[in-house]
Formats: C-alpha cells, structure tokens, sequence
C-alpha cells in the first residue's frame, strides 16, 4: 500500500483522503518512507520537515473525522523550493549566505498551503538563488535526475523536479525566472507551469529578478498541477505586482481538456524561431509526433514568426543579473546570513565585501557583476535600457502571434537532460538551455511544460511547452491536459510509469 | 570588442561590494568579455523610438491604506543577525580610523 | 580638525557671487511607513517597529502608502508644481548599512510634483522668488549610533549599532533650482526659504514639521564664482542643518570658507561637508567621486504612481491658503502695527487669534490675552499654548466680559486662570464666583464715604485741587470691594464726594 499511495497523482490521492479509505497520517508516512529509501541518492531535499508534516497530516485527520470542512488537498504533502520563506525551516536558496536561516515570516505561498494543510515535506534543492539551469550552482551540492543519476535534473528548480520524478512527493513548489520550473520539468518527465506574472504572490520568494520571477506547481500531471495553481494563485496585497482579478478555475480548464474533442478547432501557433536547427533530434521528433497527434484530435495548426526572440537571451541576462544585482545586495551580513571576518580591525565596508566574497558561488558574483555594469552610468542606455526596449519588441511579438493563435508551442528544452559537468563551466553555452523558456518571463505570459515520450537516441524524457497570452492560464490547462490524455492513451501508461524501473534508487 | 578590462571588473566588484580575488578577477574579465560581446548586440534590434517595458504585465496605482500592521518583536526583528547589542544590530565601524 | 580660514564676509561679496541650492527632506506624518504597516514613530524601543519589509529580509516586498503618495501631491500643489501624470520609483543603489536593502527606494527621473516656485521674504523686506525643481517620494534611513572613540562620532568608534525604526518613514525631498542674486542675502534667504516649506507642510497638516525632531532637515548647497564669471563654482553640500538658525550660519560660513580658498588660488573640492553647531563650522565628508554610481533603475516590485485629475483636483481644492498670503491678509485685516504682528507670528499663535477674532473677539483684544497672559501662564506651565484647556471662544468670552465693563483685566486674569483649570467657561466662572464688577453706585458710595471719612487729611488735599490724593481712597475703595468695581468709576465718584 505504501509503495502504492506514493505512485498516486495528488488528485488520486484528495479522492481516496475524502472518502477516508487512506489517512494523512498514512499517506505522509508512506512519502516519508519514499523519501528514506530514495536517500542522498538524488539528493532533492536540503531540509526535511518529518515531524511537522506529520503533525500537519495528524491535524487533517481528525478534522476530517471531525466532519469539517477541509480543502480539496487537505493532507495531500508536498515539497517547497528552498527560495521560499518558512517560520519552521531553514531558508538558503541554496546559498552558503544563508545557511541556517529561519525567517521570522511565512511567505504567502507558504502560507496558503499552511491554511489549506498539506503537509510540508521540506525544502527543495536548488542553484544558488535559483542561478542556473541544472542544481550544478548550489552551494550544498546538486540534485541528480532520477532517470539517469549522472544527469542534470533541470534548473535551477532540480529539488523541485526531482522530488516529484522520483516519487519522494507528488506535488512541489517551484520558481520560474527564465524557465527555472519548466526546464527541470521538461528533463524528469514531469510537468511544470509557470503562471502569469502577477498570478502567484511572490511575498516571500527569496527575489532573483522582480520582474521575471513567477512561483509555480510541480507535479506529475496537468490536473494535479492545476489544483495546486487554484491553492496558490490569488491577489495578495502584500505583492503589489500581484494581478486583482480572479483568473478562474484551472482545475475546471484541466478537466474540460481531458474531455474527448476538446482540442477540436483550437489554433496552436509553431513559433518559427523555436524549432529546427539546434534541437535535438530526438527532442524534435518527440515534439513533431505530438503536433501530429494534436492536429488528428481536431487542432489546427498555424506558423508564427517571433523576429525579436533572436534577442530574447541577451536581453535577459542584462535584465536578470542587473535586478539580481540590487536584490542580492541585502546579502551584507547586518541583519541575516552569514558574516566573514577578515583579519585586524577591519571596518564594516570590508566586513561586508569579505563576506559577499566568500558566501556567493562563483555564477552569483558573475551575475552580479555583469548586473552592476549593466547599470553602471555610461552602460545604462546601451545594455540594461536597451534590454527594456527589447522586452517591448518580444511583447509585440507575443502580441502578433496570439492574434493567429490560441496557444504557441514549441520543444521545452533544445535537449534532453545534459550530464554534469557538461556546460558548468561554459556560460553561454549553459545559458542556452533556457532559449525557449525566457521569452515567457520577458513578456510575463503563462507557459507549461508537458512531459511527450522519450527521446529515441538515448531514453530521456522530452517535454512540450505551451504559452498562452497572459491571464490566460486555463488555456494551457486545457491544451496540456487534453495532449497528456491523448498520449496516455497511446502508451497505455503514464509518462511517469516509464520511469518506475528508476535506476538503482 | 568589449571594454572589459581587470581594471573595470575590479572597479564593479567593489561597486558591488565583493573582495574578488586576483584570479577570479582575470576569470571574471575573460567571461564577462565573451558574454558582452555576445549581449550588445541587442542594440541592433531597438531604436530611439522603442518604448521600454519595466514591468511585464501594466498596472498603476497599487497602494495600502494607511493602516498601522503588527511589527516583529525586537527578539524576531534580531534573530538572524551575525551579532547584536543593546537591541540593535551591531557591526564594525564605518570609517577608517584618521 | 582645524577651523578653515575665512574671508570676511563683505570682503567675499565683493569679490564673488553666490549661488545656493537647497534640499529639504520633510518627514511625512502618516501613521504607517511609506511601505510596510509599520508604526511611522522611530522614538520607541530599537528594532520594535520593525518587519520584514523595512530591515530589508530576504522574500519581502514593499507596498506604497496612499496617505503618503497623496501628502506628497499636496506639497507639490502647495508649491505650484505640476503633478506628474506618470511617476515612478527606483532603486538608488549603494551599501550603507543603515540602509536595510542596501538600495534606497526612491523616485528618480520621475518624481511625482515639479517645476514648482515659492515666494519668500527676507528679514530686508525683500521678497525672492526661488524656483523649485521637484519634489519626489523616498523612504527613509535607519539610525546608527557609533560607540566607543571620540564620544559618538563616526570617526575612530570601536563599532556602531543599528536601529531600524526609522527605516521606510516616508519623506518628501524639496529640490530647488540654484538660486542666483541673492547675494549678501543668500544665507537670510536659505534659513527663510526652509521656514517658509516648514510653514506650508505645517499648514498642510502632512508633518509635525518640527526641525529641532527632524522631521524637516535641509542640506545645503553653495558655490561662489567671480563677479562677471559665467560657469557656475565647484559646489558643496552641506548636510543635516536642523535649524534655522543653523542654516543661516552654515551657509554664510561656506561663503567665507569658499571664498578664503579661492582668493588664494586654491580650488574648491566637490564634497558634503558636514555642520558642526557647536563649534559653527563645517568639515568635509566623502568626496563626491567615481564611486558615487548609484545605477538607478525602475524598482520592479513597484508599479507606476498615476494619480487621476480627480484626486489632484480633490487635493488642490482641500488646500489651506498659503501661509505667507495669510499673514498678508490677516495683517491688513487686523490693522496690526508690523512689530505687533511679527510678535504673533514668532509666537506662533497665528491659529489661535484667528479663532478668537472668528468666535467675537476684538483683534487687539485676541493679540492681547494670547500673547500676554496665556502665552505666560502657558510658559509656567512648560506647555505648548495649544496644549491648555482653553479654547478661543472662551478667550472671545473673557474678551467680551471685560471690553463691556463686566469685568476688569485682573479679574480677567484670574478667569483665564479658572478656566485652565477646568473651572468651566469665562462667563460661568464670573457667575459662579460673583465675580462682575460692582456697578450699583450706591455699594460704592458707602464704601467711598466710609474712607473719606476715614482719612481727612486726604479729603482736604482733594478739596484743595490735589486731585493726585484721590489715589489713597481709591485704593482702599478698591480692596474693600475686593477688586470688583471699576476703578475709573470709583474714581469719579471719588472726586464727586469729596467735593459735594
Ligand atoms: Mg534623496
Ligand atoms: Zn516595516
């Protein structure tokens, strides 16, 4: 039973809660004993929660008993991203800065989940302040893929995809700044949505770049993943980017996906920029196969030209690294964090230099850095200033294309799961992996990534990404749910099931 | 070509308040070069005309009431500090000694 | 430190002319920061009116205060500037460690009011007009106290601690133009210009504006050049002058200091200065230099400020009358000598005349009882006048009672006393207390007959045209009627008497 309830969607799981034929209490404990078996060995966790999740579940149970009324995923555990704040865990964003932190404060997030009590596994492994692509960059070590531990599972949300991928949890918070949740989605065969910017609060989400960053679900199913948004998602006063407006059920947009014909006379827009030359073959014909069956379920499908996309990288790793650079410069060891003494009596100028020194890894101070001269007088105009205008160009683009399209779709990632060691020490070429994802979080649009298969040359998985214009969520539910159900049918199995021979763990 | 040079990358760090060390220095120069030269070439896609975009999704007028919220205690507000006296933060001086 | 040379100050004026550009920081009276809901009061305990939003924790975020957004739109229309349509804040980026995020949030290329002017007097009489930049929204600093070394200075100190209270109160920075041609003036100017913005936020309501607290603080900006010179002189700053007085004083010093320098063929050095009261100097700071990249950029966690027609509308027509057309209107409108009307405005009881006059009482009268009885029983008091149980319809009352004769200006003194404390109101207390003057003759002329009767020698020098005699029977008329006759009556009757 317990092995069982671990391989259960989070949906599965609220249904057999609700009709009490599995306790909290039960289902924690059998994510619990996932979590010990599967060890250091994918290494998803930098904090586990045991007791507090279980005093969550306890407290589930006998409310349930009690005959209140409780949410929908009431007792349903999860994992938390290790960039968001928590009054019972420490907090690091994956930094040495931050090591042993506890915030006094909840972030909203946090808290909605706390209210709505799923019971919080612990916290997430990550880049160091969610900088990179594959986990490579935290400063407590990185996670591995469960489908092949020699393997990157995605950045900077690695914890997040992995914990999922490998059962440890069905559901996970994650953080997607340029394609932080949908990259490591793509690579572990599980599903990851960033939502529109504003959608989510980002009260509490240790800031990497303001403007781009947007928290979102990890799951292993589009249903599950919309559950989780309707928990999260919500105006929240304290976030005064956060959009007013209700955006709707994505739990009902899921639904209605899986319904048969429900992709009848939907136009889905190839972005011309974003296919071909530079994928992998495998990875293209994964994402061509799952054109076709969406074009068989009644899509149709139409050719979208983004000129401006070609500049979508660069102009994010000016805006990322120069907001980065101001948000991280309350890293100076006065209130929080870490402190580094150097020798004699040296003043707090210095102090605070020796600090950022030795608590930031080598791809934060970089960033940084390049963020600092982005804005510097004299580079202002022609980087950071320049970038801004790009940002509108790619609106615009967005703007044309969704005037011929309900929703853009392209591969998630150009490849599949990398080894380690592969980019780390190339900056370009790591900045690469986010080419598809980036040009969502310049123009604050939703986009989710579905996992479609493996690719043949050498058994990844491959995801699909989808974006929809913004406030428009439910869109992607829809598609994403009704493309899974199509596949699902195909294989006679789910994405996920094909990784239950995971390798040694 | 980009004008990164060692002298700039020393002259951002310590802008950015980080004692980099010589070789990060050199490393730092030799990357931020390579990625310079690769990101400048946005300029070619803009013109003066080209509004900017600040923020990714339009809204104004975001304000709170005027209304007086619960603080953090003192003991809260210190509790994460390297080191503290007399309930405040304690750091060292700011200045050289003249 | 050594005291820098000095030019005299005529000797300066003649040889240079003086440009000045002032910056003042008013701290806004809002009962929350400027962006979290912390208490807008740094007297309390350190770090207690503190949260994660204003010590700058990691995963906070700010949110503006609409009192504030709208306090600053009235001083912008108080000093005739345009409202911006579109505003935004930035982020001004150094690391200071009273600074919790190490970026100051900070309105920048977009400041909510500018392009405004105030016209301000003199102590000569003459009135300048200086143009006012802008004036834009900021947060404020927390508070660093230095320990060990030179008794608090930031010079030599073992270390410093940091207390957050007054992090994110909200400030409106008050930016001028230079001013030009102010010449031997321009110190007068400077401490006149800050009085009169301290003046207008006082009567907007939207700060204490109390300078000796902080809430308004000024830096000063002074370059001197030649007579006949084009380019403008190399420029100082001097930093946190809190009074008036200060102001005039630090200013007038940097003209001697600057001019002594130049005058030597030496260069002024771009700088904040610092000013010493003690010692009525100042001494140089950092110098401004390369370093000073503060790389603004629009703070993303905030979205632009664009208030409507409809709220600036609201808030120009909820505007007080400016306060230097007041004191003109007023002026003319009392017939106040110049002196007696500067005495009401030094003594800041320019609210309460106003009153008093509303409620019945005579100009004269109001000016009277305020600035002479009140004012010193407030004083004894060690009150603020505003702080005492009186209100200016009693003052108009007790005015009324002694302008019809009721009662006398003694007896006045000792309503005014009763009603302090708490006694109830002027014409209460007289009733209560049977304290109207005696008008019936008749009482008076006993009580007169009885002490002429009692002292004859007087009565004979009466009777012998020393009329200056009639003071002894009057005053022992007065004391046996216990104070309450009118004393110019009593004195008719007395020479009536004696001489009948
Ligand atoms: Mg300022
Ligand atoms: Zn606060």
């Amino acid at each position: 039973m317990s092995q069982d309830l671990t391989r259960k969607t989070a949906s599965e799981l609220a249904q057999l809660l609700a009709t009490k034929e599995v306790s909290a209490v039960e289902v924690t404990k059998a994510h619990l004993d996932r979590i010990a078996s599967v060890g250091d060995s994918v290494h998803s966790f930098l904090h586990h929660n045991n007791e507090s999740a279980l005093a969550t579940a306890k407290q589930v149970d006998e409310l349930r008993a009690a005959g209140e009324p409780l949410a929908e995923l009431a007792g349903v555990p999860i994992a938390v991203k290790d960039n968001l704040t928590t009054t019972d865990a420490p907090t690091t964003a994956g930094s040495k800065m931050l090591e042993g932190w506890l915030p006094p404060y909840d972030a909203t997030v946090v808290a909605k989940l706390r209210k709505a009590m799923l019971p919080i596994l612990g916290k997430t492994n990550l880049d160091e302040f969610a900088m990179g692509s594959s986990t490579e960059f935290s400063a407590f070590g990185p996670s591995r893929n469960p489908w092949d531990l020699e393997r990157i599972p995605g950045g900077s949300g690695g914890g997040s995809s992995s914990v999922v991928a490998s059962f440890q949890a069905p559901l996970a918070i994650g953080s997607d700044t340029g394609g932080s949740i949908r990259f490591p989605a793509a690579v572990t065969g599980t599903v990851g949505i960033k939502p529109t910017y504003g959608a989510v609060s980002r009260y509490g989400l240790i800031a990497l770049a303001s403007s781009l960053d947007q928290i979102g679900p990890v799951t292993r199913n589009v249903l599950d993943a919309a559950l989780l948004q309707d928990l999260i998602a919500g105006h929240d006063p304290h976030d005064s980017t956060s959009l007013p407006e209700s955006l709707g059920s994505m739990a009902d947009a899921a639904r209605a996906g899986l319904q048969p014909g429900s992709l009848k006379g939907i136009k889905v827009g190839i972005i011309k920029q974003l296919t071909g030359a530079g994928f992998q073959a495998g990875v293209t014909t994964r994402f061509e196969e799952s054109l076709k069956l969406m074009v068989e379920a009644g899509a149709e499908l139409v050719e979208v030209d983004c000129p401006s996309f070609e500049y979508a990288i660069d102009a994010y790793y000016l805006i990322l690294p120069a907001e980065a650079s101001s948000n991280l410069a309350k890293f100076d060891s006065v209130r929080f964090g870490a402190r580094t003494m150097p020798e004699g009596n040296p003043t707090i100028e210095r102090v605070m230099a020796a600090t950022r020194e030795a608590g930031f890894g080598p791809e934060v101070k970089r960033r940084i850095i390049l963020g600092t001269y982005a804005l510097s007088s004299g580079s202002y105009d022609k980087f950071y200033g320049a970038a801004l205008k790009v940002r509108t160009l790619i609106q615009r683009d967005f703007d044309a294309a969704f005037a011929k399209a309900d929703v853009l779709v392209s591969p998630t990632a150009p490849t599949t799961a990398f080894k380690f060691g592969d980019k780390v020490a190339d900056p370009l070429a790591m900045y690469l992996n986010d080419v598809a994802t980036i040009p969502a979080n310049l123009a604050g649009i939703p986009g989710i990534s579905v996992p479609i298969g493996l690719a043949p040359e050498d058994n990844l998985p491959v995801g699909i990404q989808f974006l929809a214009p913004a406030r428009q969520d439910a869109k992607l539910y829809h598609v994403g749910a009704a493309l899974e159900g199509i596949l699902e049918n195909l294989w006679g199995k789910r994405m996920i099931d094909f990784a239950n021979e995971l390798k040694g763990i | 070509m980009s004008d990164i040079t060692p002298e700039l990358v020393r002259h951002l760090a310590s802008l950015a308040r980080i004692d980099l060390k010589e070789d990060e220095v050199i490393r730092f120069t030799e990357q931020l070069a390579l990625i310079v030269d690769s990101v400048a070439k946005i300029s070619n896609a803009i013109d003066a005309s080209t509004p900017s975009t600040s923020h990714p999704i339009a809204m104004s007028n975001v304000y709170r009431d005027d209304v007086v919220e619960p603080s953090l205690s003192q003991e809260q507000a210190l509790s994460g500090a390297p080191d503290q006296a007399q309930g405040r933060f304690k750091v060292n001086a700011i200045l050289d000694e003249e | 430190m050594a005291r820098a040379e000095l030019m005299d100050y005529e000797k300066a004026l003649e040889q240079f002319e003086v440009v000045i550009g002032l910056e003042v920081h008013i701290e806004l009276n809002t009962k929350s920061k400027m962006f979290c809901g912390c208490r807008n009061d740094f007297g309390d305990e350190p770090n207690t009116n503190v949260c994660p939003i204003c010590i700058g924790l990691p995963g906070s975020l700010p949110a503006v205060n609409r009192r504030a957004v709208e306090s600053s739109i009235s001083i912008g229309l108080a000093l005739g500037c345009q409202i911006a349509p579109t505003g935004r804040f930035s982020r001004k980026n150094y690391f200071y460690p009273d600074l919790a995020k190490n970026f100051q949030t900070s309105q920048y290329d977009e400041p909510i009011a500018f392009e405004g002017s105030l016209d301000v007097e003199v102590p000569s009489g003459k009135v300048f007009t200086v143009a006012i930049e802008r004036a834009h929204m900021e947060e404020d600093a927390g508070k660093l106290t230095h320990i060990g070394g030179d008794t608090g200075r930031i010079q030599g100190a073992d270390f410093s601690l940091v207390d957050y209270n007054r992090a994110g109160v909200p400030l409106v920075e008050i930016v001028t133009k230079p001013v030009y041609g102010a010449g031997a003036e321009a110190p007068e100017l400077a401490a006149a210009y800050v009085r009169a913005i301290r003046d207008i936020v006082k009567s907007l309501g939207v700060s204490e504006a109390r300078m000796e607290r902080g809430n308004v603080r000024c830096d000063a900006n002074v370059s001197i050049r030649p007579h006949g010179q084009a380019k403008l002189g190399t420029r100082t700053e001097t930093k946190n002058v809190n009074s008036l007085r200060s102001i005039e004083r630090a200013v007038r010093y940097e003209i001697q200091r600057q001019a002594a320098i130049l005058a030597k063929g030496g260069t002024i050095t771009q700088e904040t200065r610092h000013w010493h009261e003690d010692k009525g100097s100042t001494s140089a700071g950092r110098p401004k230099s390369d370093a000073d990249d503060y790389r603004y950029f629009p703070e993303p966690d905030l979205v632009p400020v664009q208030p409507s027609t409809e709220l600036i509308e609201r808030l120009r027509a909820a505007l007080p009358e400016n306060p230097a057309d007041r004191r003109k209107r007023l002026m003319g409108e009392w017939g106040f000598a110049e002196l007696e009307f500067r005495d009401v405005v030094n003594s800041g009881l320019l609210d309460e005349l106003e009153a008093a006059v509303a409620a019945g009482a005579t100009p004269q009268a109001a000016r009277k009882w305020y600035t002479g009885e009140i004012a010193r029983l407030a004083n004894s008091l060690d009150k603020d006048v505003s702080e005492l149980a009186i209100t200016p319809a009693d003052v108009a009352e007790l005015a009324g009672l002694v302008e019809s004769g009721k009662i006398n200006d003694r007896i006045g003194r000792e309503v005014l006393q009763a009603v302090i404390d708490g006694a109830g109101n002027p014409a209460k207390i007289v009733a209560d207390r049977g304290l109207e003057v005696v008008s019936d003759d008749g009482a008076l002329i006993a009580a007169i007959d009885a002490a002429l009767a009692s002292q004859p020698d007087v009565l004979a020098k009466i009777r012998e045209g020393k009329v200056q005699a009639a003071g002894a029977v009057i005053g022992a008329v007065m004391q046996a009627m216990k104070g309450q006759a009118d004393a110019a009556r009593v004195r008719e009757l007395v020479l009536e008497r004696a001489n009948a």
